[in-house]
Parts: structure tokens; sequence; C-alpha cells
């Protein structure tokens, strides 16, 4: 057992779920215990969807448990084919479930015999050894092998488009912007006269999976969820892949080189030198903007980085390389990433960490003294204890993580946006530095206290208790009402029935 | 609007519904027991639920975590016991609460670790109280959580050594705020009828003596476990009394234990009739209206019968479990309202399938849909208005006092929407309606 008071990635379902709901017209059945199945809540309240989560969940209950589930399950399927005809079902345990050891291939082949319209597929997943990210990357690719040799057994021919495309592995619900770095992806390779042969697996059908091998390139902008997809593309159809995140001026450039020499290689006759210059030093705010007198301020400003590996590795470099700002720690929770993360980091920063428990991370931020820290939501609560700004870069993923706004993180965008969030970050910390020197401007208690010498009301001891008790923001409001209550009805002092009636009547 | 009169319909769909995890209760027990921690015996699924879905911030000194199972201990390679003394031992150090209350999840239920026999043994090592409670999804639904740990205190409240002139004491079980606390006392003070203690306290130490023949009554609506271990384990005396939500469940809650206390309620009609009173403003939107429960916190019934007392309707109360004992005198009431307010007595779905609901959903139309977060957003996407269920279940609602909370919180939609229409931002284009 391990005492664990917060996770920096989610449990394999919710990898597995958030592919599985990303499909257009795919389904998948969860089976599980009652409250296991809260991926719903999450999808449907920080992305705001409007469609339901396809997701429903065949409840695992003490009734089902004497039985045994395979009649239930089996049921649901077959339920759900006739209700929404979905292309494809996919079933899924959780960490409960899984300990069950039912035979759910066995479950999922007898359901497949009587759906109609769907394919019916288990999500193999060992819901112990895996995580969210490493599930969510071995689903996407056990979706893509089962159509694509599907389509091979049916002889489908794979004929390269005629003008050079790409297909975009990496595009999935609940990620941290993924929809504005999809945006930013389209327009990029538009500009660079690339055509997008298809993205996955957001808004895919399954049946359009078997066109995949047309494009010329694998594109993976996130390592963590479809590279192994990417992988076996290369090794079945032979396809290449760029793995390269396209985050900062710096690594656009090499993701634009990279795919500049596989199309060169493929006989064309490419070269995108001129359009990253351009971008860089005339379209691109971010390259200038930190050569600009603005930026002088961060010279010698020391840094924290962690995230997921992309992000981190990313922002590491963006902070060392384009910046000038000194990395003294970087690290990450992906820790199967951990070879690579390190060679990606090693020459950009002080000491390198690949952890899980935030414990280590809060301490080591808290040795290292930043005047900034750039991580996941769990940072930005250590960086407020310690009073260090924050800009979060990375998952677990948050509602803010789904701004209105255009906030991409990958393109020349995102290469402006996160030089925003940079020099915010910093710009805040100093402002905060400033208000301290000055005294601040929180004039609260004078207010109240003006307020408050008004009334000659008096207050019992069980009211006042009770008034502290009501959220700051508030008590000053609920004072003044239960005061004005008081001098109304005659009455010199409060008592916690005061305090109630004068609720009800302000109420009425 | 029907006028037609039948019986109380119930119907089990066993469908596929859905609640959050019973573990919840953590989030709000944790903060009313102030000396308490509570150690979530699960997988990770049920860590990322309480960080994730429940959006608890663990970020100062938490009071609250996770014996996360590993591989090793699903495989019965590890010891239980020896594990859990690691932790609880770290958590004495770190934290020295007064008692740990371990929270089983199913994930305990499956591999079968006993923690009731480990318990006792434990606390006795260590010196710390150690109190079990299943809160697992395998039996029961969101708000049940609190059931189980109120009905795992239960067998420890103390007993007091009793004289010949003692007379049964009253104590009152369910976990409210501490100023509900204070308003549902006061309303008994008038009648002169003093409350012994409370189910649970803000400290462990201070939990209530029960005797044999006490009196004992819920506040809440699903604490049938906390009831029974009462009942039949320290042989109390349980008033089952409709539940202390709207002015008219107060005013019956208040009657009901002054009778068991032969004493005739004084200016209690007067008191209902004022906070009626005080509530005109939200009546005058809703009546009239229709309200459908899609069935989450077990709070369904208790709402839906004052709801309809405030002049609405009800098109289906879904409940994820009904105990039709400890509920007994609630749905009495909701069927005498019923009948007063001349309106059909709406259909009790208990674990409704939440498919066939939205179906229902789509074709009754209703003013008012009280749901869980999932379905919300998509609700209010095809035109209809949403209220979350859970709001209710962490919003003061207790008493006559708070009466206005309840109808704050099921106007703001109409009153929101209303609102936004009158702006007239909505008619942004002659021919499309924005919806």
């Amino acid at each position: 057992m391990k005492l664990a008071y917060w996770m920096y990635n989610g449990p394999a379902h919710i990898g597995t779920l958030r592919i599985a709901s990303s499909f257009k017209n795919v389904h998948a059945i969860m089976h599980a215990p009652l409250g296991d199945d809260y991926f719903n809540v999450m999808r449907s309240m920080l992305e705001r969807k409007r469609e339901f989560t396809p997701v429903t969940t065949s409840i695992v209950d003490r009734h089902v448990l004497a039985r045994g589930s395979q009649d239930k399950v089996v049921n649901n399927i077959i339920r759900k084919d006739k209700e929404d005809n979905p292309d494809l079902i996919i079933l899924t345990p959780t960490c409960t479930s899984s300990i069950l050891q039912e035979d759910l291939h066995n479950f999922a082949k007898r359901a497949a015999i009587e759906t109609e319209s769907a394919d019916v597929l288990l999500a193999d997943v060992n819901h112990y050894r895996v995580n969210e990210f490493q599930a969510a990357d071995r689903t996407l690719s056990q979706i893509v092998k089962l159509y694509l040799q599907k389509a091979k057994k049916e002889n489908v021919e794979f004929i390269k488009t005629e003008a050079p495309s790409v297909n975009i592995i990496g595009s999935v619900d609940l990620a941290f912007h993924n929809n504005h770095d999809m945006l930013e992806l389209k327009k990029l390779f538009k500009e660079l006269n690339i055509n997008i042969n298809l993205i996955l697996p957001q808004d895919c059908l399954v049946n359009q999976l078997k066109t995949l091998p047309k494009a010329w390139i694998n594109i993976v902008p996130y390592r963590e969820i479809g590279l192994s997809t990417a992988e076996w593309l290369k090794e079945e159809f032979d396809m290449p892949y760029v793995s390269t995140a396209p985050m900062g001026i710096c690594e656009i450039a090499n993701f634009i080189r990279e795919i500049e020499t596989i199309l060169n290689n493929a006989g064309q006759n490419v070269d995108f030198a001129d359009y990253i210059d351009t971008q860089t030093r005339f379209i691109s705010q971010s390259a200038w903007f930190s050569k600009s007198i603005d930026c002088q301020n961060l010279t010698g400003k020391r840094v924290v980085v962690f995230g997921d590996a992309t992000h981190a590795a990313a922002m590491t470099k963006i902070l060392a390389r384009e910046m000038g700002i000194k990395v003294i720690l970087a690290g990450t929770y992906c820790i199967n990433e951990k070879e690579w993360f390190e060679a990606e980091v090693k020459d950009f920063c002080e000491q390198i960490v690949i952890t899980n428990d935030h414990n280590l991370v809060g301490d080591l931020i808290a040795q290292s003294e930043p005047s900034a820290i750039f991580g996941t939501q769990m940072e930005r609560h250590i960086g407020k204890r310690l009073n260090i700004p924050c800009g979060v870069i990375s998952t677990p993923v948050h509602i803010q993580n789904f701004p209105l706004s255009y906030r991409p993180f990958l393109g020349y965008e995102g290469a402006n946006q996160i030089a925003d969030l940079i020099y915010n970050s910093f710009t805040l910390g100093m402002e905060d530095h400033l208000l301290e020197i000055f005294g601040g401007h929180d004039t609260r208690e004078i207010l109240s206290a003006k307020l408050s010498t008004d009334m000659d009301t008096q207050w019992s001891k069980e009211a006042s208790a009770e008034l502290e008790k009501i959220p700051g923001f508030v008590r000053g409001k609920v004072k003044r009402n239960t005061e004005k209550f008081a001098k109304e009805n005659g009455i010199s002092i409060v008592t916690l029935e005061v305090i109630y009636s004068a609720k009800e009547a302000v109420g009425s | 609007m029907s006028t037609e009169i039948s019986e109380l319909k119930f119907d089990c769909e066993t469908g596929n519904y859905h609640t959050f995890c019973p573990i919840s209760c953590v989030a709000w027990l944790y903060q009313k027991i102030e000396d308490s921690f509570f150690l979530v015996i699960g997988t990770k699924t049920c860590g990322y639920f309480l960080q994730n879905a429940l959006g608890v911030m663990v970020f100062a000194e938490p009071r609250y975590a996770m014996a996360e199972l590993e591989e090793g201990d699903i495989s019965a390679q590890l010891n239980d016991y020896a594990e859990l003394k690691r932790l609880c031992l770290k958590i004495k150090r770190d934290r020295n609460p007064s008692v740990i209350i371990w929270i089983g999840t199913c994930t305990t239920e499956i591999i079968k670790i006993d923690l009731e026999g480990i318990a006792p043994k434990l606390e006795l090592e260590i010196g710390t109280p150690i109190v079990v409670a299943r809160a697992n999804g395998l039996d029961y639904a969101f708000t049940q959580g609190e059931d189980t740990v109120l009905a795992a205190l239960a067998q420890r409240l103390p007993t007091a050594a009793l004289t010949p002139t003692d007379v049964p004491k009253l104590i009152l079980f369910g976990s409210v705020p501490n100023s509900t606390v204070n308003q549902l006392s006061l309303e008994l003070k008038k009648q002169e009828i003093e409350i012994a203690g409370w189910l649970p306290t803000a400290q462990y130490n201070e939990l209530p003596t029960v005797n044999p023949n006490d009196y004992v009554c819920g506040v809440n609506p699903y604490l049938s476990r906390t009831a029974t271990t009462l009942l039949r384990r320290r042989k109390c005396k349980l008033i089952c009394a409709p539940f202390p939500i709207g002015p008219d469940g107060t005013r019956h809650w208040i009657e009901k234990i002054c009778s068991v206390h032969n004493k005739k309620p004084v200016g209690l009609e007067e008191r209902e009739s004022a906070a009626w009173k005080s509530l005109e403003k939200y009546t005058n939107l809703i009546k009239g209206k229709s309200v459908f429960f899609m069935g989450d916190n077990l709070l369904e019934i208790s709402l839906a019968r004052f709801l309809i007392k405030c002049g609405m309707t009800v098109d289906e109360i879904g409940i994820p479990y009904l105990d039709k004992r400890y509920q007994g005198a609630e749905l009495a009431l909701l069927e005498k309202t019923c009948r007063e307010q001349k309106v059909q007595l709406p259909r009790i779905v208990e674990k409704p399938d939440n498919y066939n609901q939205l179906g229902r959903i789509a074709k009754l139309q209703p003013d008012l849909v009280i749901t869980g977060m999932a379905n919300a957003n998509p609700l209010e996407a095809r035109g209809i208005n949403t209220k979350w269920s859970v709001e209710f279940t962490f919003s003061q609602i207790h008493g006559f006092t708070n009466a206005a909370d309840i109808l704050e919180l099921v106007t703001r939609p109409l009153r929101r929407n209303n609102a936004l229409d009158n702006l007239g931002w909505t008619n942004y284009n002659t021919t499309q309606k924005f919806t």
C-alpha cells in the first residue's frame, strides 16, 4: 500500500475512455461498480460537451457479483448496439472490476455475435501496471490495428495520396489545450502546402482508419499518446513518423526540417528554410520579444519545470534556449519516459527529476527557491504556499485547460502564447513583490471597521463565533444586514437566533 | 394539470445509472469531524475520483489520504495488517488525529481485506481509535457513504451511568454544518426540548452517550443503516418523522419529536406560515411548473415533497435506493401533500436507467431536471433547464431558515434563463432562436 494524497496521472481506464469518447460513433461500456463512472462527469464538465458522453456503465453490484456479470455485460453491449448503432463498442473494466478476473475477452466475443452494427473490442490493458497515458496509447493502437488488419484481410489497396499528406495522431479528449493545438497544426500544414489525410482519434470514424496508410508521414505531437500507433504503422506499412513536438521556435524549426527531409527522401523537392526564417523573424513575435528590452528583467532568473514528458521537455528548452532563463530543475512524472526525457533536457538544466511523488517535487522547489515555476496544478498550489508564481504547462487536466480564447501551445501562435505565459508569470511575481513593499491594497479591515462603528449593536459570544464561521467575502454583508435587522426590530444584542431571523427576513 | 389521484407508484428499473461514489462522504465528514483522519483504502480509480471529479483539494495539511492498493496488495503478496500498520503509524506521527476512520471500497470488498478484523488489534497496538466504514459502490450510492460512517460511529457511542431519575435523552443523527445544528437546536429549544447530543460531533471524544430507550431521530433521509444500528444494537427508540427539509417537513419533524415528548407544539403553525410567507417571491416563480428528479443523493423524496407543497408538479422521482421504512413518514407526507395540492402522485423509480430517463425527459419536457453533473450540459444544450443534484448535498437545506436556499437553487436556472431572454441578446438573429 502507498500513502497517496494526490496523483499526476489518472488510472488506466480513464485513458481507454478518453480514446473511446474521442472517436465519432464509438461507444464504451464500462464494467464497474457505481461511482467508478466519473469519467462522464469530467468530460461533460471540463470540456462543456453538448453531447452525452458515449460511455455507459454496466453496474457491478452485490447481486451481479454473486451471479457473475457475463449476462449483464453482454446484454448491455447488445442493447447499446440497438440504441445507438455505434460502429465500435469498447469494453473496459476498472482497477476494481479487473480483479474479478472474469473472461472479458469471452464476454466481448459472445456479444459480438449478436451485435448488428458494432464491432466489439476489449481494451487490453493491465490496470495495475499502466497509467492513464499508457492505457490511452495502447487502446488507440489496438483500435488502429483492428481496422487495418481487417482492411488487409479485405485486400484494401493502400495507395499514397498524390500530393504529400500527413496523419496527425494525438487529438484526444481531456488533453491539455488540445483543440487549439490542432487548429495551429492545421494552419502550419496548410502554409507548408501539405494536406492532412486524417486526424485521430478526435471526430474520426473507425471506418476511416483504413485510409491511414495513404498519408506520407505520421505526426505525433505528444509522445505520451500516439507513439505506439506510429511505431506500428512504421513497422507494418513502412510509414515514417515525426515525434518532435513543435513547441517553441527552435523545435518548430526542427519539426519542419524533419518533415522536409522525409519528403525529399520520398522524391519531393521542397525547401522550407525561407518559411521557417520568415515565421521566426517576422511573423511570430516570440523571438523578437525575447530580445526586446522588456525581457532584460528575465536575466539570471532561475526556474523549475515539471510536467508530462512532452510539455516539460519543450518548456525546459524554450526557457533555457529561447528566453535565456536558468532552469535549475526539470522533471516529469512520466516515469516510463525517463531515458527520452533525460536525453532531451540534459543540456538545458542543472538537475533532472523523474518522479510521481508531488511531495518530493514540493520539497525540491522549496529548497531551490526559484523565481518562478512552470508545472501542473499541483506546482501552482505549491507555488501559492511558497509565494512563488507558477505558469501551468501540463496536465493533470483542469477546467482552465479549456479556455474559450485561443491559447495553443504548439506552432508559432503557441510560441507567442508561451512567451506571454512566461513573461506574465514573472511580472506577476514582481507585482507581488512591489505590493509587499507598499503594504498591499487590501483595505478589507478598514472598511468593515468603519461600517460597524455606525451601529451600537452588541454581539453575543455565540453569535460572534457564528459570524466568524461565515466566509470572509460575505461576512461583512451578513454583519451589516443582521445589525440593520436588529436596529429595525429594536434588538440591542445580536444572538444566534437574531442572525437566523435576519437571514429569513432578508430572504423575504 | 391532472387532478387524478392514485396510489404512490414504485418501480425498480435496476438500470445503468450514475451517482458519485459513496467515498465522497469523506469530503464533508473530514471537515465536520475536526480531529479525524480519513484513510480511503482503495485503488487509483478511487483516488483520482476524490481529486478530480469531486475537486477536493488536498493541498494544505490534508486530513485524509488514500491507502493506494498496488499489485502486491491485490495478489495478497503483502500482509494487510503490516501495510495498514505502517501507514497508520505514519499518519499518527504526522497528524496525531483523535480517530482514524478507514473507508473500505469496492476493492477491499472484492479482495476481502478483513478491515473489521484488523482494526481492533491495530487500534490497541498504536493507541489511536480506528473506525471502519465500508463505503463501497457495490452496496451503496453517493450520500450513503455518510450512513456507513455514522453507523460505524454509532457502535462506538459511549453509554452513561444512569440514575433512577434519568429520563430518556434525545440524540439527533446526520452530518449538517454547525450553523444548521444551532438552528435546529433553537427550534426544539422553543418547544422546551433539549437535544442531548448529535452524531457526529466536531470532536471524536465528544460523541454523545446513548443508553437503551434513548430517543434518536435522523435529519438526513439517507441514514437508514445508522437508524437500524441505533435501533437494534443500541436499543434506542427511533422517531420516524419526515425530514426537516422545507417549512412543511421541518414543522412535521418538530411535531413528531414533540409528540413523543408529550408536548404540544407552541407557535409552530405561525412559525411555518411565516416561513412560507418569506418564500413567496420564489414560490410565485415555480407554481405550476414541473420538475424531474433523475436520482442521485437520496434527498429526492424530501425535495419533491417540498416542491410539490410549493406548487410544482413532479414527473418522476428517480432515487438510487429507497428504504421504505426509514423514509416511511416522509413517503406518507409526500402522499398527503399531493392529495392536498390535488396533483398526480409521482412515479418513484429506484435504481433508474439513465438512458430510459432521458427518453422520458425528451417526451415530458419538464421545466426543470435535477440531475447529476454528467448529464447537465447535454440537457441544457437540448433546451432543458437543469440543476445539479450535488448542490443540494453541499448546501444548507435543513430547517425553516434554509428553505429559501433550496428555492434559491431551484429557481436559479429559471430566473437566469428568463433574465437572459429579457436582455434580448438571444434575438441577435431574426430567424433563428438561440437555444
